[in-house]
């Protein structure tokens, strides 16, 4: 979860690949219901060569302009032997789509909740901005955030230094808080020049060719 | 913090229009153009300014109306279904000889059509949509940094010809995020002594009014703002070239069509295929002077847009029979791949394409 356009659809496709790598079965709930374009929908090739599996609403990049999500969404609770990754919609409009699993996910007791924070989003620049989403957010999906990513990110113009400037917000973030940074999501080609320990290497996903 | 920052197309648009000082918003949600409205009701109740959802498109364009009779920058923004509703008010604004900016994100049409990305309202901002005699200035940007910097340029001009714009977006535009530096463009400011602000601040009444009882008086009332549609036409035609020194098949596209067949020109180039382009950013004034100078020296001329083909006769208007006209497109929200593009390109370029 996070603030929209943040990285988390980057993200959480690429953790999920990463925890499919490691041998566990994966799924990945596509629960986005604020964003038209840009989805997990675009990945789903990635996806399947990485032996995820995508659950999505079959209205995702299509023409019907309404907030669904996939009727196999319950599965995330039901099905034990799978890791769920879902990615949610930006800020407390998005993760409203939380509301309808929260009971279950904290009955359950046994998830990861990540902080997307981009500090090059012009609403999450500073401390102050970026922490009242994460309350927005918080108090929408009723459930707390159990870590911090850093996805600092220029798109294109991404750099280390963009990278390594996230990590220190994020320390910041993390010393108010209290919660830890997991890990950074860095461009996979970015990744040894950050010198950064727990890194997330994500590997770029083609949506579009004219860019 | 560094100078750049991550912003989706719509919300550099609504930024970039609150430090144009715009403090009065008026629209109505569509996809894919809310999030300029979502922005603008975040930040404007933070800065002292208006931020109203109207009750339906047609409400929104009346209190743009108002708003700019008394002489404040006021804007609109929706997306193509929105946009015909909000017509009939566009040639009052025209009419009244209002400055205003209005935003279109467009998407696939006719009627409710699709939410994906489209630019088949060139004929709705480019011919009318509304009626009369009137033009718009419209912008038609091309990434995240234009539509950053076209809200200034949409606001300055307006005021300076008391004729309002239109930024021509469409919805990969509004969608995308790319880096943008939010350095201000200038604001120009313009005296506004026909502003309705009371009569304590100007002599006698200023009225603002599209009707007239007398025929002559309404055509000399066009024939005056058709005097500054000319001086529009002399001094405000913006325009990109990209590799047409020595072009043989020159691409005309603007907007995300532009984005896609700058690819194009590029590997026709590396194939050999002497291609370039020129991208209007002024839809209208459209850069008639500067294709017909082009067809000069030029074989042909490939017009390449979303949509069955609109900006495709202007294109031919402005060649004048010099050179042929050929058209590619795709519509409905299906975005044209470079390749495709190239293909139409190699098709001209050994005869086997179909003149426009």
């Amino acid at each position: 979860m996070g603030h929209y356009g943040s990285g988390k659809t980057f993200t959480a496709v690429n953790y999920a690949t990463y925890l499919s790598a490691q041998g566990k079965k994966v799924s990945i709930y596509d629960m986005d219901i604020v964003n038209p374009y840009f989805r997990t929908v675009d990945a789903e090739k990635f996806l399947s060569d990485n032996g995820v599996e995508l659950v999505v609403s079959p209205y995702a990049e299509t023409n019907v302009d309404i907030p669904a999500m996939n009727a196999k969404s319950y599965r995330m609770i039901h099905d034990k032997t799978r890791y769920a990754v879902l990615d949610i919609g930006g800020d407390e409009r998005g993760a409203l789509a939380l509301g309808r699993f929260y009971e279950e996910i904290l009955k359950e007791n046994d998830y990861n909740a990540f902080w997307v924070v981009n500090p090059y989003r012009i609403e999450t620049r500073n401390f102050k901005d970026a922490l009242a989403i994460k309350d927005e957010i918080e108090s929408a999906a009723r459930i707390k955030f159990t870590g911090i990513v850093n996805c600092a990110n220029l798109g294109e113009e991404t750099t280390a230094d963009t990278v390594l400037y996230g990590k220190k917000f994020c320390d910041g973030l993390s010393e108010i808080t209290g919660l830890p940074v997991v890990f950074s999501a860095v461009r996979q080609d970015l990744a040894d020049k950050t010198g950064l320990k727990d890194v997330l290497p994500i590997r770029p996903i083609k949506y579009v060719n004219w860019i | 913090m560094s100078e750049k920052v991550l912003m989706k197309g719509n919300e550099a648009l609504a930024e970039a229009a609150i430090m144009a000082g715009c403090r009065h918003y008026f629209g109505y949600p569509i996809t894919p153009q809310t999030e300029v409205a979502a922005y603008m009701a975040k930040k404007m109740p933070k800065i002292g300014g208006t931020f109203l959802q109207a009750e339906s498109e047609i409400a929104a364009i009346n209190m743009v109306i108002g708003a700019a009779a008394s002489g404040v920058r006021a804007m609109t923004s929706s997306s193509s279904p929105g946009i015909s509703l909000k017509s009939e008010g566009i040639s009052y604004l025209a009419g009244c000889e209002l400055p205003a900016l209005i935003v279109n994100v467009q998407r696939g049409g006719p009627g409710l059509g699709g939410i994906q990305p489209s630019q088949s309202d060139y004929f709705q901002a480019i011919k009318g949509g509304g009626h009369g005699d009137y033009h718009l200035i419209v912008l038609a940007p091309a990434s995240v940094q234009e539509m950053f910097d076209m809200a200034f340029k949409g606001f300055n001009l307006s005021e300076k010809y008391r004729v309002p714009a239109m930024i021509l977006a469409d919805g990969t535009m509004g969608q995308m995020m790319e880096p943008v530096s939010l350095d201000a463009n200038e604001v120009e400011h313009y005296d506004k002594p026909w502003a309705t602000v009371g009569t304590g601040k100007h002599e006698g009444r200023n009225i603002i009014n599209s009707l007239s009882l007398s025929p002559k008086q309404l055509e000399d009332w066009n024939i005056a703002r058709f005097a500054r549609y000319k001086k529009i036409e002399e001094n405000e035609v913006m325009y990109e070239e990209y590799m047409t020194e020595d072009a043989e098949i020159v691409i005309v596209a603007f907007g995300i069509a532009a984005r896609v067949s700058k690819n194009a020109v590029k590997e026709a180039r590396r194939r050999g295929i002497k291609a370039g382009m020129l991208r209007p950013i002024t839809l209208w004034p459209f850069p008639k002077k500067a294709l017909n100078a082009l067809a000069d020296k030029a074989k042909a001329f490939l017009s390449v847009e979303l949509n069955m083909g609109q900006m495709a006769d202007d294109v031919k208007l402005a060649v004048n029979c010099k050179k042929p006209v050929y058209f590619y497109g795709r519509t409905g929200g299906v975005i044209m791949t470079p390749e495709e593009v190239l293909d139409e390109i190699e098709k001209i370029e050994k005869g086997e394409a179909e003149q426009w």
